[in-house]
């Protein structure tokens, strides 16, 4: 269980990074929802299965939902 | 803002009610399992994002129109402070539960725990139509470049 955990930890920390560097939006909304859906697995191996719906349910699902609606509204690239 | 894919609007309208009775299980079942309110609101109110981005604006808002979503939205709080004020009339703090007469049911069934099970259909009412008016707000908005 230990080395699963270290393997999602290892995964989020990527990701975080990957946020703040990559210049394409709609990649980083991806990389964003990508990054709920683990932190939802190790909410769920942490033994909070309630926190883990809700991070389900808003990080991965509504909120890329309303960051696209505003990305399809301005740009998509970084200048 | 319509998706004119077939396979798209298939899966939608497969996919759609067994999410929307999800999201009701997870409110009903708020009190006795993970989940309540705020999470099976999200999940209800993300269904209804998914048929307005998948069958356009105009047939979304005949589903759910803008008057629906602010009468939900106002009367959902409204129900809460209700049922809280209830607690404080019958002689206790601001949401009592069973030292004011609300009945404590069987336990480990939806009928239990005193008035919770209404306070999270009331949280629910509030979040689905908050996430469907949070959308709307966002496609309405002039495009700005």
């Amino acid at each position: 269980m230990v080395v699963l955990n270290v393997i999602i930890v290892v995964f989020l920390i990527v990701c975080a990074v990957a946020i703040g560097k990559i210049k394409d939006l709609i990649g980083a909304v991806i990389l964003f929802s990508a990054y709920s859906l683990m932190m939802s697995v190790l909410w769920l191996i942490l033994n909070t299965p309630d926190v883990a719906i809700t991070e389900a349910s808003i990080g991965a699902g509504v909120t890329s939902i309303l960051f696209f609606a505003v990305i399809s509204k301005t740009r998509r690239h970084e200048s | 803002m319509t998706m004119n894919d077939i396979i798209v609007k298939t899966i939608t309208r497969i996919v759609l009610p067994f999410a929307q009775l999800y999201g009701v299980f997870v409110i009903l079942n708020g009190h006795i399992s993970p989940g309540g309110g705020f999470a099976g609101g999200a999940i209800l109110g993300t269904t209804l994002i998914l048929y307005t981005l998948v069958f356009g604006r105009k047939k979304g808002s005949k589903k759910f129109s803008h008057r629906a979503s602010e009468i939900a939205e106002s009367g959902g709080i409204m129900l809460f402070i209700l049922i809280g004020l209830i607690g404080l009339m019958l002689g206790g703090s601001f949401l009592t539960n069973l030292d004011a007469g609300f009945p404590a049911g069987e336990l480990g069934s939806i009928l239990s725990g005193g008035m919770i099970p209404l306070l999270m259909i009331a949280i629910g009412i509030k979040v689905t139509s908050t996430m469907i008016n949070l959308f709307n707000l966002l496609i309405d908005e002039g495009v700005h470049s």
